[in-house]
């Protein structure tokens, strides 16, 4: 897909970058949230763009569907007026502008890879495909997948984003390292580098998704207190209700 | 097939705009034929309306039976003036049509028509479909809001609340089927289902019962009657689409009508065995290739007709629910049932021995058709006499106009 590929991406990041802009630029409530419905679709589109149809229809369905027609819900019920017109002041910029920047330049930085110094005395962690080979110490550092090698493990296995994003999409072979989900492999290895002392880490696949899917249900428990907290009745003072 | 084709004709190194025309012909296809199903949903809804309603419908326009009635309509409300209230939002007012026009399209990208016709074959197609409807009511709303009016407010606000609610127990409907099935992918899920006693709807109680239970969530995400409260002319004049004149209207009402085709899409896919005839075998499917797409599309098109056509005749025959009632059917009614149903087809098909479920099967799809034959069969034996009231009147032989003053 020679031109496909890049004009469809293309496409679909001008209308993020434009809608988003559009969002934060504009003075009109509603259309804020209508700007935010295009970012948010945006997303869902580059999403089926990399083959992972499942979080993009997922997308669809609990932003699109769920979280931003609540917020539209709330927004023209309690907006005074039909329509709301928000006036910002030059302070109140300046900090969104700082908030936005810190929060963007945290996401290249985690995005592009950080390096944590691994102490030395790690349990040494071993992938899932090579469960029958242990990882001994001492072994020919120089030969092994990025992954496996203590010398790049750290850029390619420890805390970083790319991992989990990796995992979150659905590839199988991949799996967040222990410091990311919260579950320690401890691999031992016998004397002698034998097989029969190492724990086969299979089942640590599973447990791979269990940050994503806590992030995913505080999402949508801050989703449902909004809703809740909008839908109270509120007391007027000095008048029957 | 036509990838192939082109293929052979521009050389593998072209493999992106193989892609591109393949892309352009499906997307084109698809919306020809929603397009052309709305102009004939049009017509059928006035022809069934009136049949109904025991009068005849349009008789004028093209003939006896009115057939170019729907492009009488076109024309006329391509001609009308463009009007936006001046208390409008004008961006919002705009988009309005084409976010649920776009919504209820998105949703033929992964509806198979015939094996393996489908634009874009997902594994996880029903979801899929799901998702993008819901999409829909995104327009609603910015038309409710964006027409500047307090009944259209009204209106889009109630249409909104109906269509979110009711996505749930649709999901949990849509979910019974792919528990039986094992997948998301209706191509496959309509691929089990080639012998009639195959068909999803006779498998057991619980896909029978769901069955029904998603014709009516169906039917109320669709917003037709009777859940169709927004559009009571009686009470908001015409709800979230009040404003809208002319092209912008049938925008509207080509996202309607395509959305009622996509979910009776899905229900036929899922329940009624998809384009399968019911007595044609996969492997005789496969023998004779194009031939079986063909009849296949016919008979899924036929299918979903089907269901359309009852979709509207509900709608003249059952009176209108109010908001509240809406509301309740869905969260005290619907809901409680889709769950026991999940529940149960899950027991169902982790604990009933085969041989049971088999014989249940085979009787539940003897039943439903004998059932159905008999009915069909006492609508053409049965005859049923008028009162008599003793009186010669304009009803009666020999009696004429003058004689409806004693009436």
């Amino acid at each position: 897909m020679d031109f496909l590929y890049p004009l469809a991406f293309w496409l679909f990041a001008a209308l993020i970058a434009v809608s988003a802009i559009a969002m934060v630029v504009t003075q009109n409530i509603v259309r804020a949230a209508t700007w935010l419905l295009f970012t948010l679709a945006g997303v869902a589109g580059i999403f089926f763009l990399l083959g992972a149809d499942f979080v993009g229809a997922t997308q669809l369905l609990v932003y699109v569907g769920g979280t931003l027609v609540l917020v539209v819900f709330g927004v023209m019920l309690t907006a005074q007026g039909p329509f709301i017109n928000l006036k910002i002041g030059a302070g109140e910029w300046a900090i969104a502008a700082a908030v936005g920047l810190g929060f963007f330049s945290v996401l290249a930085y985690v995005l592009v890879g950080f390096e944590p110094k691994v102490p030395a005395n790690v349990a040494v962690r071993q992938a899932p495909h090579k469960a029958e080979q242990p990882l001994a110490v001492g072994a020919a550092a120089g030969s092994l997948p990025l992954a496996d090698n203590p010398e790049t493990r750290s850029y390619h296995s420890l805390a970083s984003a790319a991992v989990l994003g990796e995992a979150l999409l659905g590839f199988e072979k991949t799996a967040p390292d222990s410091p990311v989900t919260g579950v320690r492999d401890i691999v031992t290895v016998g004397p002698g580098g034998t097989s029969s002392q190492v724990k086969i880490v299979k089942e640590r696949t599973k447990m791979a998704y269990l940050l994503p899917f806590e992030i995913v249900s505080l999402h949508l428990l801050v989703v449902l207190i909004g809703a809740a907290y909008l839908a109270r009745s509120k007391r007027r003072r000095g008048a029957t209700s | 097939m036509l990838t192939d084709l082109l293929t052979k004709m521009l050389g593998p190194e072209h493999a992106d705009v193989v892609a591109a025309i393949r892309v352009f012909v499906a997307v084109n296809i698809l919306v020809a034929f929603v397009a052309g199903s709305a102009v004939f949903f049009i017509w059928l809804e006035r022809k069934v309306a009136g049949r109904i309603q025991d009068r005849l419908g349009p008789t004028r326009v093209g003939g006896k039976f009115g057939w170019l009635q729907t492009i009488a309509d076109g024309i006329k409300l391509l001609v009308k003036e463009d009007l936006i209230p001046g208390a409008a939002d004008q961006m919002l007012f705009r988009l309005g049509p084409y976010i649920a026009f776009c919504g209820a399209f998105m949703a033929f990208v992964a509806l198979p028509f015939a094996n393996g016709w489908v634009a874009k074959p997902l594994s996880i197609g029903v979801f899929f479909m799901l998702a993008v409807m819901s999409t829909e009511v995104f327009g609603i709303i910015l038309a409710g809001y964006g027409s500047g009016s307090k009944w259209a407010l009204f209106g889009g606000m109630r249409e909104a609340a109906q269509m979110v609610s009711y996505e749930v127990p649709m999901a949990l409907c849509v979910l019974v089927p792919v528990i039986v099935a094992g997948s998301m992918d209706l191509n496959y899920v309509a691929k089990q289902q080639d012998w009639l006693w195959k068909w999803y709807v006779f498998h057991d109680p619980f896909t029978f019962v769901a069955f029904w239970t998603y014709f009516c969530c169906a039917t109320a995400q669709c917003k037709r009657a009777p859940f169709d409260l927004a559009e009571a002319e009686s009470e908001l004049v015409a709800g979230f689409h009040t404003e809208y004149s002319g092209l912008r209207w049938s925008f509207f009402f080509m996202a309607e009508y395509g959305a009622m085709f996509a979910v009776s899409g899905i229900a036929v896919n899922l329940f009624l065995g998809g384009w399968n005839i019911g007595f044609l075998p996969n492997e005789l499917q496969a023998m004779m290739g194009v031939f079986a797409n063909l009849i296949g599309v016919v008979v899924f098109i036929l299918k979903a007709w089907l269901l359309v056509f009852v979709m509207m005749w509900v709608r003249w025959t059952l009176p209108r629910l109010r908001i509240d009632q809406v509301m309740m059917t869905c969260l005290k009614y619907l809901l409680p049932i889709s769950c026991v149903l999940l529940l149960g087809v899950s027991v169902w098909q982790a604990f009933v021995p085969v041989i049971l479920a088999r014989i249940v099967g085979y009787l539940l799809c003897a039943l439903t058709i004998g059932g159905l034959g008999w009915v069909v069969f006492n609508l053409f034996t049965i005859t049923t006499k008028l009162p008599v009231s003793g009186v010669p009147n304009l009803w009666t032989p020999g009696g004429s106009a003058k004689d409806l003053a004693k009436t």
